[in-house]
């Protein structure tokens, strides 16, 4: 057992954050958020420099043009892009590579609905995964068709660089506008949950980031504030919020089913409290500043919430982990367990 | 990243599941909870089995006697324990977790040879005497007394929250021996017979009825100068060592046993209707989630431990222990209040098992650091914020 990054993947994680540090800094992000007209569709040269770098083939095999990693890694890169507010349909992109041509070389960004909701860079895509059965579909579209097919709403998206759809139904199988393809939806289904997650995780520690700076450098009463231990206190908190929501998504990357199924939901729900919650300390850290528009402790923010809405909710995790309990307990002995003689009474036979 | 067992973890594994099977069932039970020479008894009992089979201090190096595991082979030692129900390390847990690594690493070979075999056979038991009545989270501060008198120091003071003091042998002590030098630098680490005359001890109850430690009070009491482990004046370094072991591993059993207790929880629940209600349901699984990823954590920190003693490091838990404190300490006391909200009204009757642990969860963002030392020393020693007022 070594819970350690390997330098392999030490090495991928830096690439990554070179390759954004030099194609999507700071300053691109900035001029997204403030796009007249609402949030942009994803850059195409950013998107296909990605491919390149083999962001989206990844997972896939070395025969079928991929790198053959796997979930660890993905979850490094995706950690990455949460880290840098890389917008886009990263994920179903990801997802999607080996079963729409042209996703694994990052020349057809596709999106994926799960369920009835919200749908980003919808119009955009040139190909939407529905996963709301057991067996995946494909809606292939023209660019811009894909909202006209799906019924699609456009919103006024929180998030100020993802552009949102509501998409009250998905059409029904057997359908004429999506095809079957060969993939597992509820693995896929629980694949984009983990890789949300890692995007909730790098945002969240980015934030840990920020607050920390700004409390070293913003001076109050004649010294930082971070010298004062209400202030202090929060930053510790985000910590710990970001690390134990790092240490359940990189197990989850690991585990098997049916185990990890509950590992999963775990790290989504960590990882969504961490990105949500830190946001908003870090916005508290910064005082007025935190309240600007020109920060980007919003942009964090928001797309904490638009990520935290995404595959599993806190509600769908939260019943899941609930009931992989039980089917825990139907194993456990009747009785005290032995490390539990202090018991007078036993739980069962108190309320039997 | 991988969480797999190597051939050596797993043969390990296997041959400790395979003593645990055949040993715990010739085990006497466990004696009731206040009966403390009883409970000495059974503890002594059982760190004397795990010595006849070679898992004494398990995780203390070689030269001190132990068995100089790896942090990955005391991690499975914990966690296989724990799920076989074996007794907890219960009134041995300072000689084997503070005293003795504290004397190991920095005793001499005349005083390793006198304390660490006792500890390992389980033939003595230490306690701590560290907190007193006016030094608490503030340890520095301290004020018992000791002078130096030809070969012996005479102590005077008093100390508090000092578990198992009734049917402890000996004391890990600090002491001051210079009150004109800076508070950190006039500490020393003494051992202190708990039969020497001038030490009263007066039991403690706690908020939970039960009697989990006491005071000490020590009147003039004769300590030979040979007692003391490590440089004078340098008790405040010597003692570092023992309480980032006390943050380490510590709790990484109760995760195991949380996580159990929480599944009987649902199972309860599920049999008295209250199952029904979606808002505690969702609180069970944000606890399941919380102590699936707790549990996560220990086997990261312990990983980052083994490459540190790999590569030259002490092994100790670093930085990392007190994240997982800080946010294990808060889980249990949600986990207990959870409990007393799945039983309702027999939640009021502490003859429950989990009200018991309900109230004792409480200390648990008390003792060995409270949560806002806990969080000092991450904004200061992890994230780097300025010293804080």
């Amino acid at each position: 057992m070594d819970f350690r990054l390997t330098d392999d993947q030490r090495a991928l994680r830096a690439g990554m954050r070179g390759l954004l540090a030099a194609r999507y800094p700071r300053e691109r992000l900035r001029s997204l958020a403030d796009c007249p007209g609402g949030p942009p569709a994803p850059d195409r040269d950013l998107w296909q420099a990605l491919g390149e770098a083999g962001f989206f083939a990844l997972r896939l095999a070395e025969q079928d043009g991929g790198a053959g990693l796997g979930l660890p890694e993905a979850v490094l890169l995706f950690e990455e892009a949460g880290r840098a507010l890389l917008p886009g349909p990263l994920v179903a992109t990801q997802l999607a590579a080996g079963l729409v041509p042209g996703a694994a070389e990052g020349a057809c960004p596709v999106t994926a609905l799960d369920r009835p909701g919200t749908a980003e860079h919808l119009a955009s895509a040139e190909a939407v995964l529905l996963l709301d059965g057991r067996a995946a579909r494909v809606l292939r579209a023209r660019p811009g068709g894909a909202p006209r097919a799906l019924r699609a709403r456009p919103a006024r998206s929180v998030d100020p660089t993802t552009p949102l759809h509501l998409v009250r139904q998905l059409p029904r199988p057997p359908d004429g506008t999506a095809a079957t393809v060969p993939a597992d939806a509820p693995r896929l289904c629980r694949e984009a949950a983990l890789l949300t997650a890692a995007q909730q995780l790098g945002s969240a520690f980015r934030t840990v980031e920020l607050a920390v700076s700004h409390a070293r450098r913003r001076s109050q009463f004649g010294r930082p504030v971070g010298a004062f231990q209400a202030v202090q206190h929060l930053c510790a908190e985000m910590l710990v919020r970001a690390e134990l929501a790092r240490a359940a998504v990189y197990a989850a990357s690991l585990a098997a089913e049916p185990e990890g199924t509950a590992e999963i939901a775990a790290a989504k729900l960590l990882a969504d409290s961490a990105a949500v919650r830190n946001a908003r300390d870090c916005l508290q850290v910064h005082g007025g500043l935190g309240f600007t528009w020109e920060a980007d402790i919003h942009l964090h923010l928001k797309r904490a919430w638009l990520r935290a809405s995404q595959w599993q909710s806190a509600a769908d995790s939260e019943e899941l982990l609930a009931n992989t309990l039980l089917r825990e307990a139907s194993h456990l002995p009747e009785g005290p367990h032995a490390s539990d003689a202090t018991d007078v009474l036993d739980a069962e036979n108190v309320t039997a | 990243m991988d969480l797999t067992l190597t051939k050596e973890e797993e043969d390990f594994r296997d041959r400790l599941r395979a003593w645990l099977h055949d040993t715990l069932p010739r085990l006497p039970p466990e004696p009731p909870a206040e009966d403390w020479p009883a409970r000495r008894a059974h503890d002594c009992a059982w760190q004397r089995a795990l010595h006849d089979a070679g898992y004494a201090g398990l995780h203390w190096p070689a030269h001190a006697g132990g068995q100089g595991a790896t942090p990955t082979e005391y991690l499975i030692f914990i966690e296989e324990t724990e799920r076989a129900g074996a007794p907890y390390v219960g009134a041995n847990f300072v000689g084997l977790l503070h005293a003795g690594p504290t004397i190991a690493a920095e005793g001499t070979a005349a005083q390793r040879a006198r304390w660490l075999p006792p500890i390992l056979r389980g033939d003595e038991i230490w306690c701590q005497g560290f907190s007193e009545p006016d030094a608490g989270s503030d340890l520095a501060s301290l004020r018992t007394r000791a002078v130096r008198d030809g070969d012996s120091y005479v102590v005077t003071g008093s100390k508090i929250w000092t578990s198992h003091a009734e049917v402890a042998d000996w004391c890990e002590l600090l002491v001051r021996t210079d009150p004109a030098a800076p508070r950190h630098r006039g500490i020393s680490w003494l051992a202190l017979p708990m039969n020497a005359p001038g030490v009263t001890v007066r039991p403690l109850r706690t908020l939970a009825g039960t009697t989990e430690f006491a005071e000490v009070f020590l009147d003039e009491v004769r300590v030979p100068v040979t007692h003391r482990v490590g440089p004078e004046n340098d008790g405040w370094r010597v003692t570092m060592v023992t309480l980032s072991y006390e943050r380490g591993t510590a709790f990484a059993g109760e995760v195991v046993a949380c996580r159990r207790t929480l599944a009987r929880l649902a199972r309860t629940a599920r049999a008295n209707g209250r199952w029904d209600d979606p808002v505690l349901r969702r609180r069970l699984g944000r606890l399941h989630a919380e102590f699936t990823a707790l549990w996560r954590l220990v086997q990261w920190n312990t990983s980052e431990a083994a490459h540190a003693a790999r590569t030259g490091g002490h092994g100790n838990p670093g930085p990392g222990a007190s994240v997982f404190k800080l946010r294990y300490s808060q889980a249990r006391q949600k986990l207990y209040e959870a409990a007393a909200e799945v039983l309702g009204p027999e939640s009021l009757d502490t003859r429950h098992e989990w009200t018991a642990q309900r109230l004792s969860s409480l200390s648990y963002t008390i003792a060995a650091g409270t949560s806002q030392i806990q969080r000092n020393i991450i904004a200061e020693r992890i994230l780097g914020l300025p010293r804080g007022r």
